[in-house]
Order: structure tokens, then sequence, then C-alpha cells
């Protein structure tokens, strides 16, 4: 099972592009798939938070991964 | 009584905001209007870019809306415009207009969801300056 992460913000200008693949075996959950990210990317390490969103909604670290889920990275956020 | 939530990479229309909540129901409308200042923590801002994941950031913007809904039974309409892209100093960045019977409530609802829309609405803002840019809120 390979994943598609988008990135947005400081975390699309780390990683240098707007979708990453992961190939398989990939992450089986947010939480592998945090390690996974911040192993390959340190400095995804040094924000002030980092969450996952799973199908437009944030999502706790021992959820499952899907192939069909829409996931992204979503680093601090300041709308307003 | 949908709400009208939008996300929008054109000036905002201030006065459609409001026209889109007035209902002969309410007796208040409220409304908080988010512009782009010319400096943060002293440094001199030249302009904004706003970035946002539209689909999670509607997504969210429903449950903030939802929760408001909840809280002030009595809530009439919403209205909810944010905008996206570069903007110049003094562009308008987000309107939140509300509407309700009475007034204390409408201050109160407005000021929950511009306060929660900022905690948990995916959009990301960077800041640019003369001698560089920052994404907003992102380090420690």
């Amino acid at each position: 099972m390979s994943l598609k992460v988008a990135l947005f913000g400081i975390t699309r200008e780390i990683v240098g592009t707007s979708v990453i693949e992961l190939p398989a075996p990939a992450p089986a959950t947010v939480g592998e798939l945090l390690a996974e990210m911040r192993r390959q990317y340190p400095a995804l390490g040094d924000l002030r938070s980092c969450a996952v969103a799973v199908n437009n909604e944030y999502a706790p670290n021992d959820q499952a991964l899907h192939t069909v889920d829409e996931i992204a990275l979503i680093p601090p956020v300041a709308g307003g | 009584m949908t709400p009208h939530l939008s996300i929008t990479d054109q000036p905002i229309d201030i006065a459609a905001a409001l026209a889109a909540v007035q209902t002969d129901a309410a007796g208040a409308v409220n409304s908080f209007i988010g512009t782009v200042r010319n400096q943060s923590g002293g440094r001199p801002v030249r302009r904004l870019h706003y970035e946002s994941y539209d689909s999670m950031a509607l997504t969210q913007l429903g449950h903030v809306v939802a929760q408001a809904y909840e809280k002030w039974p009595m809530l009439q309409e919403v209205a909810v415009v944010h905008r996206k892209g570069t903007l110049a100093l003094g562009d308008v960045a987000v309107v939140v207009a509300v509407a309700t019977p009475h007034r204390a409530e409408s201050f109160a609802a407005c000021q929950f969801i511009i306060d929660t829309l900022k905690q948990v609405v995916t959009i990301w803002k960077r800041e640019e300056y003369e001698d560089g840019t920052e994404w907003v809120a992102a380090h420690p």
C-alpha cells in the first residue's frame, strides 16, 4: 500500500513539493506517518505543531491510513 | 439557516456578507472584519500571502459554525468569507457576520467564530517583510 500526502504552507516548503508519495510499505497509522515524515524531513520536528488530516478531519495518532484516504500534513494554522 | 461560507481569491464584498445574514427575525447583525496590518511584532510588513486547504477549511468552518449554533440556539444567520492569495496593506482578509434576535448573543457568537476559526481552519499566512518572509506561528 502506498500513500499520497498533501503538503501546505511551511511543510510544502520543507518537503519541496505539494504532494509526496510514500511507496509501499507505507505507514499504517497517523502516528507512523508523522514519525516517517519527521525521519525524512527533520525540519518538520522544529514546527510548533504538525497535525495530520484524513478526509478533511484532524486525525488522532492511532487512526489507520488507507490508500483511498485524502491525507495532508497540517502545520500551525494562521487564518484570520 | 444554511451558513454562507466561502474562501476566495477575489476582494471580499463586505456589504454582500452583511446582506447575506440579514433577516426579519434578527434585531442584531454583528460583524468582525480582519484587515492586513502594516507591522507584526514591530517589524514592518509589506504584504501577506494566504494559502488555504480549501476543502478542509470549509469542512472545519462548518464545524465551527455548527458549534456556534449549539451554543447560541437563537443564532439566525452566519456568513464567513476568508480571502486567500496575495493581499496588500489594508486589504480585508476575513469577514464574519452573524444575525441574532438581540445584541448580546451577536457579539458573543461573532467572537467565538473568529477565535475558533483562527485555531482550526486550515489557512496559512506568510508575512512579507523588507528583508524576507515568514510563515506566521509556524515555529515556537
